[in-house]
């Protein structure tokens, strides 16, 4: 059979995600690769209510609830003491959306990373607080509407570009980053294993599209999240022990592509559409040269 | 730290509760470094360096994560230990309640400074005052020989299956972090078989995975949850007088207990105090008894939960009484006050006031006791700010 | 014993079929077993059966593993029948059902 993942699942069904739930994707490919000597921590996020009400449990591993900003310190205290134990086969993940990961997580994340713990911190990125019902984060990206940037008279959707944690943990030289998405799961599996063969921090930021936070059908998750690498604006990258690889897409689609499948970018302009798509080409010429070996501030 | 005899060393309380760590076996240690309590944490890593001390040491980056990596290192099994102060309190307070609610027995130590602003360093029980509500137990000690014997006690206690709650101890800024006493060092070998294995029932076991904290709606056993710790910090008091019995035969010492009366047994008039300031009360309690006053002082040593029983016990037969506060909260009186009130309500009727002393570090002076017992001689009641005013 | 806050039932219990407007139907005479639907499932509803007894596109498929819908668990996002690449799955209305 052509089983391009693995075929055990460590993520049960009945869980209370809404239907199409990227995020629910992405923690099931995450759990086939990391397997069932793991322990996993997610803060006040929709992984908080996607196990479902006490006394239900989502996953087939311990699954430790930790406040918002504090991800990347439980997983440290987590790890330390299962080294102390003699458990140092266990795989200690953190999990976390992107508001718990590039906003009031951010000082955690990069303190666990500096100090060098052999955690995964895994970012699922719906680009906004969605469990709280869609404000915008720095992960947002530009020109999103989002319930605190909404589109009125002044048009004041979200004018600031995307935060993008995953470069700021390689500005950091954490041993291993990737960004991964839940539309090519193989690759996101891959990607996994090959961390896992680094004793240290290592850091994965998940694209995980939502439906009711971005405005598309259940139906179009992972077409949309494969839509976010084939027009580029989410570029999927490697970077383990200081070598960056770049997956490239020869022919890349217009950024409207992406966009206009997407209520949340309905109000945009034709100049606004101009500027993501020049946005998106400038970054992509950067991750080149730093591919080349040149280092982008 | 000099030797003195085999036993006996002369310490600052810093040095005390760093070596009661290591003492009751405690195998992880996070904090972040703050004054007063900072020496506490360097000689902890001194003492992981230089491995005198089987433990693992990490600096993190804020007060928060401290508790947070605590959190996770207990739920893996590991006994583990930080210690802060003043704002660091405070801006762990949300993990204070998280892993209380978790039923985590981890130890802190505090030592206890004001809150600002104004920036201030120095001691009173603002910090700890405030956080009294976040279901963990609290011990405030008066002397440097308590700030090590409270750690001891402590981990017996919270990791005591029935309770399973975490615990602050309490020691001035200063007054005790920074000076030295001379301390009886407890017997390792004794140490470890008192306190015992660390064996969290529920620890993180990837053959018994749960979900630690889920998601719980109204009719959620939550209620049940918020009872069963309130019953369990309760039961405490009785449990902290047997470990008290236990800790004092298996070391021969005298640590007095949840509460402490000082000359209490025939007293017509009494102060209640938390922490070092007792020290300089009982030196006044003892001059006014040379003077033919029939004074004495309730020290209280646990003050979550609080034993009101305890407290009721000592105050029946009083004339009158005061309540010490040495923090700034801003209920109709000071907290302790107000504790010791709610807790006599009904069954006792004695004139009581409330004195606010030594915030910011003040000194709390032997001039100061003589007017508090003349006060509440005088039968004044209410809230009384001692030694403030304009200047 | 001290209650604690741990929760232990597999979330399975939650049956989801109730959330559902539409349902996947899988027409099996176009499925090659390529099981993209059940990589693709968020909600981990599809499940893996021998395929002998289900209709197929031609004989070589005929012993193969094919997918199946579990429907106490499909909340009917459809991304199965989206991400299908030979049009066998259909999203049935329920009410047709």
């Amino acid at each position: 059979m052509p089983f391009s993942i693995p075929k055990e699942e460590y993520m049960m069904s009945g869980h209370t995600a809404c239907a199409g739930c990227g995020a629910t994707l992405a923690m099931r490919y995450v759990m086939k690769a990391m397997g069932e000597n793991t322990v996993v921590t997610v803060p006040a996020s929709c992984w908080a209510v996607i196990p479902g009400n006490y006394p239900n449990t989502a996953l087939k591993v311990p699954f430790i609830y930790t406040p918002f900003a504090s991800t990347g310190a439980t997983i440290s205290g987590i790890r330390e003491a299962l080294d102390e134990e003699g458990k140092e086969d266990y795989n200690v993940v953190g999990f976390a959306g992107d508001g718990g990961t590039a906003d009031i997580g951010l000082q955690a994340l990069s303190a666990a990373m500096e100090r060098g713990h052999n955690v995964f911190y895994i970012m699922y990125d719906n680009e906004a607080y969605m469990n709280t019902g869609i404000q915008r984060s720095s992960s947002t990206p530009f020109g999103a509407w989002t319930t605190t940037t909404p589109v009125g008279k002044d048009r004041v959707y979200k004018r600031e570009n995307k935060k993008v944690v995953a470069d700021l943990m390689m500005a950091q030289k954490v041993p291993y980053v990737a960004t991964a998405s839940i539309a090519f799961p193989e690759d996101l599996i891959r990607k996994i294993q090959n961390a896992k063969k680094i004793k240290g921090p290592k850091f994965i930021q998940i694209l995980s599209p939502c439906p009711p936070g971005w405005y598309f059908n259940a139906e179009n998750t992972v077409k949309i999240a494969r839509l976010a690498v084939e027009t580029r604006i989410f570029p999927l990258y490697e970077y383990a022990e200081g070598k960056f690889v770049l997956y490239k897409n020869p022919n890349p689609l217009p950024v409207e592509k992406y966009l206009e499948i997407q209520g949340r970018f309905n109000h945009l302009s034709p100049e606004e559409i101009r500027t993501i798509q020049e946005n998106v080409n400038r970054r992509w010429e950067e991750l080149l040269e730093r591919e080349k070996g040149k280092v982008i501030p | 730290m000099r030797a003195i005899n085999k036993n006996w060393s002369i310490m600052t309380g810093n040095e005390a509760v760093a070596l009661a760590t290591k003492l009751a076996g405690v195998k992880f240690v996070s904090a972040y470094p703050i004054t007063p309590q900072t020496a506490i944490v360097e000689k902890i890593a001194e003492m992981v360096a230089n491995e005198k001390m089987d433990a693992k040491f990490i600096e993190v980056e804020s007060e928060h994560s401290a508790m947070a990596s605590v959190m996770g290192s207990e739920l893996a099994g590991v006994r583990s230990f930080t210690a802060s102060s003043s704002h660091g309190i405070l801006y762990m307070h949300e993990m204070l309640n998280w892993v209380a609610g978790m039923r985590l027995p981890i130890l802190m130590a505090v030592v206890n400074r004001s809150i600002g602003p104004p920036w201030n360093i120095w001691a009173d029980h603002s910090d700890t005052m405030t956080q009294r509500d976040t279901g963990w137990m609290q011990l405030y000690g008066e002397s440097n020989q308590e700030a090590m014997d409270t750690i001891i006690l402590g981990y017996k206690l919270a990791e005591n299956k029935d309770i399973l709650l975490p615990i602050m101890v309490m020691q001035d800024a200063f007054t005790l972090s920074h000076t030295s006493e001379p301390v009886e060092i407890r017997d390792e070998e004794k140490v470890r078989e008192f306190v015992g294995e660390f064996n969290l029932p529920f620890k993180i076991d990837i053959n018994k995975p749960m979900g630690y904290g889920s998601l719980m709606p109204p009719d959620g056993p939550f209620m049940e949850l918020k009872m069963d710790m309130k019953k369990s910090m309760y039961s405490g008091v009785n449990k902290f007088i047997e470990i008290t019995k236990e800790f004092n035969e298996t070391f021969d010492a005298n640590f007095p207990g949840p509460v402490e009366g000082f000359m209490m047994d025939d007293a017509d008039y009494a102060l209640i105090t938390l922490g070092s300031i007792s020290s300089t009360a009982k030196h006044v309690v003892r001059n006014l008894r040379n003077q033919g006053k029939k004074v004495g002082l309730l020290r209280i040593l646990l003050y979550r939960p609080f034993p009101k029983d305890l407290v009721i016990n000592y105050l029946r037969g009083l004339k009158g009484f005061g309540v010490v506060d040495r923090s700034s909260t801003y209920g109709p009186f000071g907290s302790l006050y107000m504790d010791v009130i709610s807790s006599i309500y009904g069954k006792l009727d004695i004139p009581a006031a409330n004195f606010i002393a030594g915030l910011g570090g003040r000194d709390v002076r032997v001039v100061d006791f003589e007017e508090m017992f003349m006060r509440i001689m005088e039968g004044e009641d209410g809230e009384i700010w001692i030694n403030a005013g304009v200047k | 014993m001290v209650l604690v806050p741990t929760a232990y039932a597999p979330s399975s219990n939650n049956k989801t079929s109730s959330w559902r407007t539409t349902r996947p139907v899988i027409d099996y005479s176009k499925c090659t077993r390529c099981m993209i639907c059940w990589k693709f499932c968020p909600d981990v509803a599809i499940g893996v059966t021998f395929g002998e007894k289900l209709d197929y596109p031609n004989e070589r498929f005929s012993k193969l593993e094919a997918p199946f819908i579990n429907y106490d668990y499909c909340k009917g996002c459809g991304i199965c029948a989206s991400e299908c690449p030979f049009d066998a799955i259909d999203m049935v209305q329920e009410s047709e059902m």
